[in-house]
């Protein structure tokens, strides 16, 4: 098989733009993308691309270009960047195509979603009572695994201290003012032990990928971000995931720690041999519980890591270096991109302010959502 | 074959005895329990009476009111406590916390199940909840 990579990247800004829909978000970061690594829009010659809410990718094709390309529409939740990702570097390692796109978008409305009990196949007093909230099972989940793993609450305040830092140097982020710790902690509650600060909210953005095979990266001169794995998993038995009315005694395994394992093998490296990750921080408290979940540290490590500034930019392992979710916000079929934008940027050297300082080699990204996926890549310069 | 796959099984049954009792799915091979019951899971699983007494395995104030739909409650929005509570040897059941000061509840905390008006405000009818466990004077 051979070798695939990244590169193009190009993304339209995070956050809140009026008048402009998500496809044209998508659009806009293809072009960027394209520009990137100077190709035509003719010189693409398939595409993976969807939307959670915001449309079929395919018909961007009408802005693009009607090149007859071949475009695939993915929707899969959170994984939907994650899943565009593989089936187009599947595509390029089976030897079909030599050059292909990746594209995620989304515009959500203002507040938390509101998904609907019977899309769930939950009852309807699920919802009626008022337990078909995120926010309420992320609090759930990291209240429990604070008290198992003794994690304070100000190593919460830290991860939002750090996302907000970070994004401050990161052009396409939503929130860019610094935050202190202080103010994070002072924040009102929503839900207990999260604040104000410590969630991400929905968002609206656009994210494209040009990939090559290694060879057509030489023949163009393009700069090459190998890719090493790019994964997507649902969930096991036993997991303990969003939207549960119940959930199994023996609370085993998660989509997360399956995609990660499963990318550890086929790149044939772990995470001692990671420089950077982009985890997803839905809130404060998920990225505390990635950071294990993915193998990154031991349940309870995070404590010291955080106090000892481990996952800060000029740290051992810089996590979340353009602010994540928390500071970009969430549209979700481009926020897996997001993160895969991200990581090539930092391998390359070009991000400016908010660069990593240990000479980048290799770089990995998670995410995570309802109801239990999770797409892991592992990158390599 | 006459079988629903869509309804649900009543999740909230007074029983005989005059007591409420929330009704999950049980699986006597595997062990396994599922809460609620619905109608796709009845060919694995067999209606049972879930323990009425258990532990906060983990809790949260919901503070905002959350969107309708598909939220039921009143405008006039009051936050509640919410928790997943551990019924030994069976599961974890997601519910309404009530009798309680926020800052006194914690995990491991012994509570019982009961019923408090329903979120509709319709007369008569009731949801669960849990309360702490009221100690016993005999």
């Amino acid at each position: 098989m051979t070798d695939v990579g990244i590169i193009g990247v190009g993304i339209h800004p995070f956050g809140r733009t009026e008048g402009r829909s998500g496809i044209d978000m998508g659009i806009y970061a293809v072009r960027e993308a394209l520009s990137d690594c100077s190709l035509n829009w003719e010189d693409v010659q398939f595409a993976y691309g969807g939307s959670d809410a915001s449309g079929n990718a395919d018909t961007m094709v009408k802005q693009l270009g009607l090149s007859g390309v071949q475009f695939v529409n993915v929707k899969n939740g959170c994984a939907t960047g994650g899943s565009a990702l593989y089936a187009v570097a599947s595509t390029i390692k089976a030897g079909e195509y030599d050059i292909g796109l990746a594209v995620g978008f989304d515009k959500h409305p203002r507040g938390a979603f509101n998904p609907l009990p019977e899309e769930w196949g939950l009852p309807d007093w699920y919802g009626a009572q008022g337990y078909m909230l995120t926010t309420q099972f992320f609090a759930m989940k990291i209240k429990r695994y604070m008290h198992d793993f003794n994690i304070s609450d100000l190593s919460l305040g830290r991860i939002s201290e750090k996302s907000f830092a970070n994004a401050e140097h990161a052009e396409h982020a939503w929130r860019r003012d610094p935050v202190s710790l202080a103010e994070i902690m002072e924040s009102p509650m929503v839900n207990d032990p999260l604040r104000k600060y410590m969630f991400c909210s929905p968002a609206e953005g656009g994210v494209a990928l040009i990939l090559a095979s290694e060879k057509k990266a030489r023949e163009i001169g393009a700069p090459f971000i190998k890719l090493d794995a790019a994964i997507m998993r649902t969930r096991p038995q036993g997991s303990f995931e969003v939207f549960a009315p119940s959930i199994d005694n023996d609370i085993d395994g998660s989509a997360t720690r399956l995609a990660s394992q499963a990318a550890f093998d086929l790149a044939g490296i772990g995470p001692e041999d990671f420089d950077l990750a982009q985890l997803q921080d839905t809130d404060a408290g998920t990225e505390i519980i990635h950071m294990a979940e993915n193998g990154l540290c031991a349940d309870g490590e995070q404590e010291q890591w955080l106090a000892e500034g481990k996952t800060l930019l000029n740290g051992q392992l810089p996590i979340n270096t353009d602010g994540g979710c928390i500071a970009c916000g969430e549209p979700i079929g481009a926020s897996g991109l997001r993160q895969v934008y991200e990581n090539v940027v930092q391998l390359r050297g070009q991000a400016g302010a908010r660069q990593v300082q240990n000479d980048p080699r290799v770089a990995y990204s998670h995410v995570y959502g309802a109801p239990g996926v999770s797409a892991v890549t592992i990158l390599r310069k | 074959m006459d079988q629903d796959i869509t309804g649900e099984i009543p999740h909230l049954v007074l029983s005989e005895d005059g007591n409420y009792y929330l009704q999950g799915g049980h699986n006597e091979a595997s062990g396994k329990y599922v809460f609620p019951l619905m109608g796709g899971d009845k060919e694995f699983f067999e209606p049972v009476q879930l323990k009425r007494e258990g532990t906060v395995w983990s809790f949260t104030v919901q503070r905002f009111r959350p969107k309708t739909p598909p939220y039921a409650g009143p405008d006039d929005f009051i936050p509640y406590l919410v928790a997943y509570v551990d019924l030994p040897g069976q599961l974890k059941v997601e519910a309404r916390l009530v009798d309680i000061e926020e800052e006194k509840v914690e995990i491991g905390l012994p509570v019982e199940l009961t019923v408090i008006p329903d979120i509709n405000g319709s007369p008569g009818s009731v949801m669960h909840a849990f309360r702490p466990l009221e100690k016993s004077a005999a």
